[in-house]
C-alpha cells in the first residue's frame, strides 16, 4: 500500500503568531485616510482666515454652520448604509419630500409638521431597506427607484410644483429652524445632537458592530448569526427617516416647502462620507470623518464665495478634486492589503 | 449527542442526501469524509440550519431539533468553522471574536474593556498572544482560523464543525490547531472533522462517516479501517484494484534523453529567489519541489513573467525571451496554471464555453468578431478530451466540482497549443477521484510531447509522476533528483538540506 506524504515541517516547531507589520507608507495612507478630511479642514480654515478678513469672522462661521447643517444629518445616515456595504442614492428627493410634507403638515401644528414627514420618509427607507435586505436586490437600483419615486410624490402633492406649502413665520415649528441657542441655529444643534447620538451607536453599541460586520462581509456576519436583513432594514429606515428630518427643519428654516431643493444632494452626502474617510466598499468608516467631510464640502463653498472672482461652479470642481485624492489614498490601501 | 437519523435531502434534479445516519458522541473527533459532491457540504448545511431536510430528523441531545438559520442552530450548540475564514477582516480580533455577543455596560453600551481583556484571555488558552485591537487582517491565516475556532468555541458549543479547517495552514500552524482539537474534545465537546487529508484524519479522528453519491457506504472506527480501504469507500472502487493502479493516476516515465525545450538560467529576486536554474525537457514532467515558502510558486510565476525579478533569463526553443511577461511568454508558448484556481483563473459566472475560449479569444477572432462556430468545436474537443463533466457546454462553470474547475482551466491554457505547461499544485483541494484523472491527464500531455512543470505538495505525486525534481529550499535550488532517485525518501533528504 502507497501512503499520501505531505512536505511536513521537519521539526516541531513552537507555536509563534505571524504578525505582520505594516510598513510606514500603509500606516501614512491610514492616517491620511482616516483623519485626512480634518487635516485639509484644518489647513483650508487657517490659510482662509489669513487670506480673508471676512472669513474668520463668528458670523461668517455661523454662516458656514446652517449651512452644513442639514447635509450633514442626511450624510450621517448615509455614513451607516455606506458602512454598511450600501448606497443610498433616494435621501435627496426624500429631503425635498420632507420639506414639503413638513409644510404641508405645518397646518396641525408642531406635531404634523415633524411627525408627517417623518413618517412618510421613514417609511420610504423602510421599503428600500425590505427590498434590498428580503428581495435581495441592488442598493443602487432600488435606490435610485425611490430617487424617482420620492420626488414624483413630492411633484403631485404640489401640482407639478406649482403650488408652495408655506409655514407660519410666528410658529413653534418655524422658531424651530430659524431660532439660535448660544449663537449657533437650532439646526445645528440638532445636527450635533444627531452626529453624538450616532456615533454612540455606531461606536458602543451592538447595532454598530453589525453594521461594520455586514459591510466589512456579509457572508462571515450571516455565518456568525448576524441578523443581516434585519440591521440593512434597520440601516435604510434610518438613512429616510434622517434625510425627511433635514428636508423638514430646512422647511421650517425658509418658511416654506421648497420644491427644487435636494437635487444631487445624496452626491454631496456620498461625497463629504468618503472624503470623511469611510470606504466605498463598505466595513470602514466613522461618524466624526462625516462631519469633517461635511464641514469641509461647505467651507470650500464659503471660501469659493470670498474669493468672488471665482465662478461658485467651481466649488463642484474643487470638491471632486478632493474626492479623487480619498478615492485614490482609499484604494492604495485596499490594494496593498490585498498583497500581503 | 448529536444523532442524524435517515435524513434525505432532495435538490431539483438530484438527490443530494439519501437517508444518511450519523451519530456523534460527546468528546468524539467525528471523520466525515466523500469525495466533492458526495454530500459532506449539504449534510454539514442541514445541521447548521442553512438547509431544512425533506425527509428524516435531526436529534440533539436526544431532542429533535430544526433549525430555520445559522443562528438558530448556534444558539443550540452548533459552530461551524469553514475552510475560508469566516470573519470580518477590516475588523479587530476582539470584535470579530465577540461579536453579536459583546459584554455589555448597563444602558446598552458595549464594555470595550471587558471584551478586549477576556479576548486576551481567551486567545492565550489557543496559543495566540496578539493585540486584540489589530485589524483581524493584520494576521497570518493560521491564526485567523485560531480565532475563527476560539470564536466557534467560545459560543458554548457542544458540536464544533470543522470543514477543512486545514486547507490553507502552514505545518506548524496545523499542529497548533491538532492540538487545540485534542483539547476541545477532552473537555467532552463533539467534533465532526472534514478533511481531504488522510494524514491528519488517522492521528485526530476515532470514528468516520464515509458519504458517497448523497449515501453512507461506511460507518465505524477509523482505527479498524486502513487507508486502501477508506480510499475504496470513497472511491467505490475495488481495494485490490486500487492497490494494484496505485493512489495516483500516473503510470511510470517518460522518455529523458531529449535536448531541454526551455531553460531556466540564475532567476534571482531579493528575499525571494537566489539563482535558480534548471532545465525542462519535452515529453517529461519536471517537479519543482519544496515546502511552503521555498519559492517554488514563486519560480513558476517568475518563468512566465508574472513576478518582477532583478536578474535572470529564460531561453525557450534555444531562443532567449527577451522581456519577460506574461503575454511574452504567452505567445513563446509558456502558460501557467495557479495555484488558486478560485482568485487568479476561474470566472465562476461564466460557462464553461467561455472560460475556456477566454485566452483563445484574440487567436480565433478576425476584425474583433469571435466564430461561434470555431468556439464550439474547441470547446467540444476539449471537454471530451479532458473528461470534463458538465451538463452542457453552457453551464457556469461555478457549478461544477474543484476537479472539474480545475479541467476547464487546464483546457483554457490548452487551446493555445502550447509548449510548456506550468501546474501549481493542480490536484489541491480537489478528491480523490477527479485527482487521478488530472494526474492521468498531465501524464498523457507529457506522453504527447509537452514539457511540464509541476508543483506539489505531495510527495506520492512526484515518486509517481515527475521524471525528475528541483528541489527549492529558502528560494535556492539545493538539489535535482533524476530517474531511480525520485523516491520519497530522496526528496525528503533533499528537503531537508541533506546530501540525497
Amino acid at each position: 500500500m502507497s501512503t499520501t506524504s505531505t512536505l511536513a515541517a521537519p521539526a516541531p516547531q513552537r507555536h509563534e503568531v505571524p504578525v505582520e507589520q505594516s510598513t510606514r507608507g500603509e500606516r501614512i495612507a491610514g492616517l491620511l485616510q482616516r483623519h485626512g478630511a480634518l487635516a485639509v479642514l484644518g489647513i483650508v480654515v487657517v490659510v482662509a482666515s489669513i487670506r480673508f478678513p471676512s472669513f474668520g469672522t463668528v458670523g461668517n462661521a455661523q454662516g458656514v454652520a446652517i449651512q452644513s447643517a442639514f447635509l450633514a444629518i442626511v450624510a450621517l445616515g448615509m455614513t451607516f448604509v455606506i458602512i454598511g456595504g450600501g448606497i443610498d442614492l433616494s435621501v435627496g428627493s426624500v429631503f425635498a419630500l420632507g420639506g414639503v410634507l413638513a409644510a404641508y403638515g405645518s397646518r396641525w401644528g408642531m406635531l404634523g409638521a415633524l411627525l408627517l414627514p417623518l413618517v412618510v420618509c421613514g417609511a420610504i427607507g423602510l421599503v428600500n431597506g425590505l427590498l434590498i435586505a428580503r428581495a435581495r436586490l441592488a442598493p443602487f437600483i432600488v435606490t435610485l427607484a425611490s430617487l424617482l419615486g420620492a420626488r414624483g410624490l413630492l411633484l403631485a402633492l404640489t401640482d407639478e410644483g406649482a403650488q408652495t406649502y408655506l409655514i407660519d413665520k410666528t410658529s413653534a415649528f418655524a422658531k424651530l429652524g430659524q431660532g439660535t441657542l448660544l449663537g449657533l441655529g437650532y439646526p445645528v444643534w440638532l445636527a450635533l445632537l444627531a452626529f453624538a447620538v450616532g456615533g454612540l451607536l455606531l461606536q458602543r453599541t451592538r447595532y454598530g458592530q453589525a453594521v461594520f460586520a455586514v459591510g466589512g462581509s456579509e457572508q462571515a456576519a450571516a455565518m456568525m448569526g448576524l441578523p443581516v436583513a434585519r440591521i440593512k432594514i434597520i440601516t435604510y429606515a434610518a438613512s429616510g427617516l434622517l434625510a425627511g428630518f433635514a428636508g423638514a427643519l430646512n422647511a421650517a428654516r425658509l418658511s416654506s416647502g421648497v420644491t427644487i431643493l435636494g437635487v444631487g444632494m445624496e452626491l454631496d452626502a456620498i461625497a463629504a462620507v468618503v472624503i470623511g474617510g469611510t470606504l466605498l466598499v463598505g466595513g470602514a468608516g466613522s461618524v466624526s470623518g462625516t462631519l469633517c467631510g461635511v464641514l469641509l464640502l461647505g467651507v470650500i463653498q464659503n471660501v469659493i464665495n470670498q474669493i468672488g472672482t471665482l465662478d461658485s461652479s467651481y466649488q463642484s470642481v474643487v470638491s471632486g478634486a478632493f474626492l479623487i485624492v480619498v478615492v485614490v489614498v482609499q484604494t492604495y490601501l485596499s490594494r496593498s492589503q490585498r498583497l500581503r | 449527542m448529536l444523532d442524524v437519523r435517515g435524513v434525505s435531502k432532495r435538490f431539483p434534479g438530484v438527490l443530494a442526501l439519501q437517508d444518511v445516519s450519523l451519530t456523534v458522541a460527546p468528546g468524539e473527533v467525528h471523520a466525515l469524509v466523500g469525495e466533492n459532491g458526495a454530500g459532506k457540504s449539504t449534510l454539514i448545511k442541514v445541521l447548521t440550519g442553512v438547509y431544512t431536510p425533506d425527509e428524516g430528523q435531526v436529534l440533539l441531545d436526544g431532542a429533535p431539533v430544526s433549525f430555520g438559520s445559522p443562528r438558530e442552530a448556534q444558539n443550540a450548540g452548533i459552530s461551524t468553522i469553514y475552510q475560508e475564514v469566516n470573519l470580518v477582516p477590516l475588523m479587530s480580533v476582539a470584535r470579530n471574536l465577540f461579536l453579536g455577543r459583546e459584554p455589555m455596560l448597563p444602558g446598552g453600551l458595549i464594555d470595550f474593556g471587558r471584551m478586549h481583556r477576556e479576548a486576551a484571555q481567551t486567545l492565550a488558552r489557543f496559543g495566540i498572544t496578539v493585540d486584540v485591537r489589530r485589524p483581524l487582517r493584520s494576521l497570518g491565516l493560521g491564526a485567523q482560523q485560531m480565532v475563527a475556532l476560539a470564536r466557534a468555541v467560545a459560543v458554548d458549543a457542544k458540536l464544533l464543525i470543522m470543514d477543512e479547517p486545514t486547507s490553507s495552514l502552514e505545518p506548524r500552524e496545523v499542529q497548533t490547531l491538532e492540538a487545540v482539537v485534542r483539547d476541545l474534545s477532552a473537555q467532552g465537546i463533539a467534533i465532526i472533522y472534514v478533511s481531504h487529508r488522510l494524514d491528519e484524519l488517522y492521528r485526530l479522528c476515532d470514528r468516520v462517516t464515509v458519504l458517497r453519491d448523497g449515501r453512507g457506504v461506511h460507518s465505524g472506527k477509523l482505527a479498524d479501517l486502513d487507508r486502501l480501504h477508506l480510499v475504496s469507500h470513497m472511491l467505490g472502487r475495488d481495494p485490490a484494484a486500487v492497490s494494484r493502479e496505485g493512489l495516483t493516476g500516473f503510470e511510470g516515465h517518460h522518455d529523458t534523453d531529449a535536448e531541454p525545450l526551455v531553460s531556466v538560467r540564475g532567476l534571482t529576486r531579493r528575499h525571494v529567489l537566489h539563482d535558480v536554474s534548471f532545465d525542462v525537457r519535452p515529453g517529461e514532467v519536471t517537479g519543482l519541489g519544496g515546502l511552503l515558502g521555498s519559492g517554488r510558486s514563486e519560480t513558476a510565476k517568475a518563468v512566465v513573467g508574472a513576478l518582477p525579478l532583478d536578474s535572470g533569463t529564460v531561453t525557450i526553443g534555444g531562443r532567449r525571451l527577451r522581456r519577460l511577461n506574461p503575454a511574452a511568454a504567452i505567445r513563446a508558448g509558456m502558460v501557467l496554471l495557479p495555484e488558486d484556481r478560485k482568485a487568479e483563473g476561474i470566472v465562476p459566472e461564466l460557462s464553461v464555453r467561455e472560460n475556456i475560449v477566454l485566452a483563445a479569444l484574440p487567436r480565433i477572432s478576425r476584425f474583433g468578431l469571435v466564430s461561434r462556430k470555431r468556439q464550439d468545436r474547441i470547446v467540444e474537443t476539449f471537454m471530451q478530451r479532458l473528461r470534463i463533466k458538465a451538463a452542457s457546454p453552457e453551464q457556469p462553470v461555478g457549478e461544477l466540482s474543484g476537479g472539474n474547475q480545475q479541467k476547464v482551466l487546464l483546457a483554457r491554457w490548452l487551446c493555445l497549443h502550447p509548449r510548456l505547461l506550468l501546474l501549481d499544485e493542480p490536484t489541491r483541494g480537489i478528491d480523490v477521484g477527479a485527482k487521478a484523472e488530472v494526474q492521468a491527464l498531465v501524464d498523457e500531455l507529457a506522453r504527447d510531447g509537452l514539457a511540464v512543470v509541476l508543483i506539489s505538495s505531495d510527495l506520492e505525486e512526484f515518486v509517481e509522476g515527475a521524471d525528475r525534481v528541483v528541489v527549492l529550499r529558502a528560494g535556492a535550488v539545493t538539489g535535482e533528483l533524476t530517474g531511480d532517485e525520485v523516491t520519497e525518501a530522496g526528496i525528503m533528504a533533499a528537503l531537508a538540506g541533506e546530501q540525497a
